[in-house]
């Protein structure tokens, strides 16, 4: 058995898709004001850190706040996998009314979101909510799009993929 | 972990890691809505052979905020009182689909024999003279996260005042509070000492006041009335004067001392002060923590069957 690693981005591709991403949140989202971004733990919150800051940065006197949440209670499948709790959620608004855009590192089956979108309503009731990934490798098993992408890479089902600030790596394990 | 029978069958990272889990549900809890799905489709059955509402009701709440189904038997109003043994009350529930059953008993060791006798785990809510391993993990939580020391207790004292004899809760209490770190000092009459109490981890001292002034956490246990009827001490007034928490006494606590106490209270007993005149009283915060680490036992006992070799590779 081995592992082919590529690597599909560097860091200054993620680099630039987090600026292009932020522009296109700011495009997208008119009423600045009410945006809440969300990164989901613990893949997405660096990358929702990151954007939260750009945005900021792109408007002049832009406050977006930044959050983070754990789905880890909300999973749909504790009988497939051991229960790791990861770090805890941080909603620090009100999300009743607010555009929320959840931010995740890789978007796979869209289980993960699914349950984000259950513990988002836990929160208060979102006017909208956008999903904005870093990488998006296809195989949905639930009715689930992003509204912002870094990058759309083909996958096995198989494969691994890590994205880190440094990029993004995609692992084929072969037999 | 299947079952929760005994602080001592928990390594000190169990302890650790529901400490932790319990921060995760006291954020669930404090929500507007304080409810996950976390147990949902799971049965949760609260056996009950000795009365307690709080234990109880906190397990039952416990257990809904984690959207678990709960059925409620008590000994009381149930066919026990028609002559039905321990082992077929235990095997009707199994079979009605429960994977956890919640046990209350007063001997020592009915949640281990029932564990035998069910597939299901089975969670010790206070048996006999011998073990309450969630108040114990309830105090813990309590006194760690108040001091700000999540992991550790070393360089506390705690003392432990009361009818140590026949109480659980000072047995669970005292192994985790020593196996965290911290000193744990029993004030109590001789006659209210277990035998061998020697061979303890624990210091012994005969009266409030020789401790009073210099301990991080006041631990009142409740004084059983029933006792007085064994005669294990004199009246009341005696136990009252030398070991109850008089205001008096509260005046001299360490600005940062707690008060604990795992309830009912008996006022004018064991505490004559109004609790809620000590600013360090924690007995309320007790209540709120003990859902918290319910939440936690429960997680951590249902919420994984574990089978991680039918996960996918990357994020899901």
């Amino acid at each position: 058995m081995t592992t082919t690693a590529v690597d599909i981005l560097g860091a200054d591709d993620v680099s630039r898709a987090i600026t292009r991403i932020s522009h296109e949140i700011v495009e997208r989202n008119p009423a600045l004001d009410s945006v809440v971004i969300v990164g989901m733990q613990t893949g997405g919150t660096w990358i929702a850190k990151r954007l939260c800051e750009s945005v900021n940065k792109i408007v002049e006197g832009a406050n977006v706040p930044l959050g983070a949440i754990d789905i880890s209670l909300y999973r749909d499948d504790y009988s497939l996998r051991p229960v790791v709790l990861s770090a805890p959620t941080d909603i620090p608004v009100d999300l009743t009314g607010r555009t929320v855009v959840l931010v995740d590192d890789v978007l796979f089956t869209g289980r993960t979101v699914r349950a984000a979108l259950e513990a988002l309503n836990d929160y208060g009731r979102p006017r909208a909510v956008q999903l904005a990934v870093m990488v998006d490798r296809g195989h949905r098993e639930l009715p689930i799009r992003p509204d912002y992408v870094g990058k759309n890479i083909p996958t096995h089902f198989s494969d691994e993929v890590a994205v880190g600030p440094n990029g993004v790596t995609v692992s084929a394990v072969a037999t | 972990m299947k079952h929760l029978l005994d602080t001592h069958d928990l390594s000190i990272d169990d302890i650790v890691n529901i400490l932790d889990v319990a921060d995760r549900m006291a954020e669930v809890n404090r929500r507007q809505v304080p409810k996950v799905p976390a147990l949902k489709g799971k049965t949760i059955a609260t056996v009950f052979f000795e009365d307690s509402t709080r234990t109880r009701l906190s397990f039952e709440t416990a257990a809904r905020r984690l959207s678990a189904d709960v059925l409620t038997f008590l000994a009381s109003s149930s066919s026990v009182n028609k002559g039905e043994s321990l082992r077929d009350t235990i095997e009707t529930l199994s079979a009605m689909g429960v994977q956890a059953f919640v046990v209350r008993h007063k001997s020592s060791g009915v949640p281990l024999q029932l564990s035998q006798w069910t597939d299901a785990s089975v969670i010790n809510a206070g048996d006999g003279w011998h073990q309450h391993p969630t108040q114990g993990l309830l105090d813990a939580y309590t006194i760690t996260r108040e001091f700000g020391t999540p992991t550790s207790l070393a360089g506390r004292t705690v003392a432990i005042v009361g009818d140590i004899k026949h109480s659980r809760v000072a047995r669970s209490n005292i192994d985790l509070f020593t196996r965290l770190g911290a000193r744990v000092v029993l004030v109590a009459p001789p006659s209210l000492l277990p035998s061998h109490v020697e061979t303890w981890p624990v210091d012994v001292r005969s009266t409030m006041d020789d401790v009073i002034d210099n301990v991080d956490v006041v631990y009142l246990l409740r004084m059983q009335l029933e006792r007085m009827q064994s005669a294990s001490i004199p009246n009341l007034a005696e136990y009252t004067r030398l070991y109850a928490l008089t205001p008096e006494r509260a005046a001299v606590l360490q600005d940062h001392a707690l008060l604990m106490h795992p309830g009912p209270m008996n006022r004018g007993v064991e505490i004559t002060v109004d609790p809620a005149d000590v600013a360090g009283s924690r007995i309320l915060q007790q209540v709120t923590n003990g859902v918290s680490i319910r939440m936690a036992v429960l997680f951590t006992l249902l919420g994984g069957d574990s089978v991680s070799s039918l996960t996918a590779g990357g994020e899901a």
